[in-house]
């Protein structure tokens, strides 16, 4: 970013040049603050995952950039630009899936397309994305009639329509079917190897691990956490957690005592078992990890526990989940702001 | 950019859908077609000399104007808002102006249609327009008709612009009957009780019938009140939307 605030030349932007910016952005809706001083800043070839829970400020956030909305207070930036003031160049360079709906009802995917190539300058042609996102059979059916999975995957399609340089979408898996979720996560990868900076929200932490670059974690409009799914998730050489699915009610004390000392076993809920090694002998004597207690060592100790009685068991997993990595973060900074209140108090 | 070719998609893909949704046919097409038969044919309302036929094509034709321009554009603008189709269009280069001129010039290409069956079935039932001043008549109906279209489309989409999608569905349609029953449309302003008529000529309808009447029945010059009553409502009706409308 230059000092004058202008986007570099066009061609000449450095790979370092955020695409998309976030400085301190704050939203308000009358006296409640929806975004609380977020920054971000996401580059060409990136995808970045804005996850949080409901009301943590993803859309705002995202609707700023859209220039749908105008911050109470910080600078939000996209390709150097304003969203809002510079609105008319920002919409030749974005494309952007809204939560809901944002297609004509009667229109179907071919007319929806066309009519979409149309406001753009170099647009991609309808009848390859028709391919792409596998909407040929139905390219004739009105949006109302297409299924919720195919109604996404032409919402997406119309948001890559005019080859945008930032794809801004806000879940654009919700109540996709496991297929269509396929055809989305490819799309999405196919846009930013061609050096899009992709930006989406989601709840879906599942999506989130599979097609992420980068995570923000949004927590009631502040961000909480931030990085690669792998460093939220914590090393793999340093995973010592393994779970695993199971009928329910297993005897863990015969697990746990085979396993030796510091393993915690608990179900956390039926039929769902989790192993983790909690206490850990650098910890304690300043040695090296026991090999009893490697990640592989770990993995092997339960699933021959398993097998040597015979317990069917399913979807072992060795470390943790960017699921487990999120929820631990939310449920840290709600004690955290929780102890903030009290000691304002 | 080009400046047309966005403009052009954005004409043909809301002609396309205005044809294709059933309900708007009826309310532009089929109602007006019927009205025009039954009430030219049945003489159920008395409507001065001459015959009936010759007040219900002008009386039709407003009718037909502002079903196209308040009903049809407003609904289906109200459930392009509620479904978020103007919010998504508002990240698209297309702009707000070429959004509007093409919704403007979609209403007209209809009203073309319309004029195009409604008047030959006029003929049909021997309807003879003006006397005389044909020329002059054509105008004076063509204007008429473009102002009424601005000042009903000013109606429909302020409706649509601050309604959700079902109220504002009720609201058109509502309006649609007062503004069909209180228009000179199929009963003459001069047949309404007294008050009524007064507030009647007020009213959007009742000027544009009134001007059709002129034009195309009686061959007379329009009253100056009906250009001054559609002019005050275009301008007004137009000002209020854009002032108030939501794209969210």
């Amino acid at each position: 970013m230059r000092a004058d605030g202008l986007p570099p030349p066009h061609g000449r932007a450095a790979p370092a040049v955020p695409v998309v910016r976030c400085d301190d952005l704050v939203v308000r809706y009358g006296s409640r603050t929806a975004v609380d001083r977020v920054s971000f800043a996401a580059g060409r070839g990136e995808v970045l995952c804005i996850l949080g829970p409901n009301g943590a400020g993803k859309t705002s956030t995202v609707e700023c950039l859209e220039g749908y909305r105008r911050p109470a207070a910080g600078v939000v930036r996209v390709l150097g630009l304003d969203p809002v003031a510079d609105h008319g160049s920002v919409v030749s360079q974005i494309g952007v899936m809204l939560q809901h709906g944002g297609v004509y009802p009667m229109l179907p995917p071919r007319r929806a397309l066309r009519l979409f190539a149309s406001y753009y300058d170099n647009p991609e042609d309808p009848e390859v994305l028709l391919d792409l996102v596998r909407l040929r059979p139905v390219a004739r059916t009105p949006w109302r009639r297409l299924s919720g999975g195919e109604q996404a995957r032409l919402s997406l399609a119309l948001a890559l329509v005019g080859r945008p340089d930032v794809l801004l979408l806000d879940e654009p898996t919700a109540g996709v079917d496991p297929e269509g979720r396929l055809a989305v996560r490819e799309l999405i990868r196919a846009a930013r190897d061609r050096g899009a900076c992709v930006l989406l929200t989601t709840h879906e932490l599942n999506e989130a691990e599979r097609l992420a670059d980068r995570v923000l974690v949004l927590a009631r409009g502040s961000v909480v956490a931030e990085g690669s799914p792998a460093s939220l998730m914590g090393e793999p050489r340093a995973a010592r957690e393994v779970a695993f699915g199971a009928p329910p009610g297993l005897d863990l004390q015969g697990l746990r005592s085979v396993i030796g000392r510091g393993v915690t076993v608990t179900e956390e809920e039926p039929g769902r078992y989790r192993v983790e090694a909690t206490v850990f002998p650098e910890a304690v004597t300043g040695e090296t990890v026991a090999p009893d207690f490697t990640p592989g060592a770990l993995a092997a100790a339960v699933t021959s526990w398993l097998a040597e009685r015979d317990v069917a068991f399913r979807d072992l997993r060795v470390g943790r989940s960017l699921e487990d990595a999120y929820l631990d973060v939310l449920r840290s900074h709600d004690e955290a702001t929780d102890l903030d209140g009290r000691s304002r108090r | 950019m080009s400046l047309f070719r966005p403009f052009a998609a954005q004409v043909g893909a809301e002609t396309y859908m205005t044809l294709r949704r059933g309900e708007t046919l009826l309310l532009t097409v089929g109602i007006p077609v019927a009205f025009l038969v039954f009430f030219s044919t049945s003489h159920v309302v008395s409507t001065g000399p001459g015959p009936a036929v010759s007040f219900y094509v002008p009386g039709i034709l407003a009718l037909a104007i502002m079903s196209t321009a308040m009903v049809s554009l407003g609904i289906a603008t109200g459930f392009e808002r509620g479904y978020g189709v103007l919010k998504r269009l508002g990240s698209t280069p297309l702009g707000r102006p070429r959004l509007l001129g093409a919704k403007i010039t979609t209403v007209f290409f209809v009203e073309v249609v319309q004029a195009a069956i409604l008047v030959p079935v006029g003929y049909a039932l021997g309807w003879h327009p003006g006397h005389g001043h044909a020329g002059a008549g054509a105008a004076d109906a063509l204007a008429a008709a473009v102002l009424a279209t601005v000042a009903f489309g000013g109606i429909g989409l302020f409706l649509a612009g601050v309604l959700r999608a079902e109220v504002n569905l009720a609201a058109a349609n509502g309006l649609y009957l007062v503004l069909l029953l209180l228009g000179g449309m199929v009963v003459p302003v001069a047949k309404l009780p007294g008050a009524l008529a007064g507030v009647a000529r007020g009213l959007p309808a009742a000027a544009l019938s009134e001007a059709l009447h002129a034009a195309l029945g009686t061959g007379g010059p329009v009253p100056d009140a009906a250009w001054v009553t559609l002019g005050a409502w275009a301008i007004g009706s137009s000002v209020l939307s854009t002032l108030t409308f939501r794209w969210e």
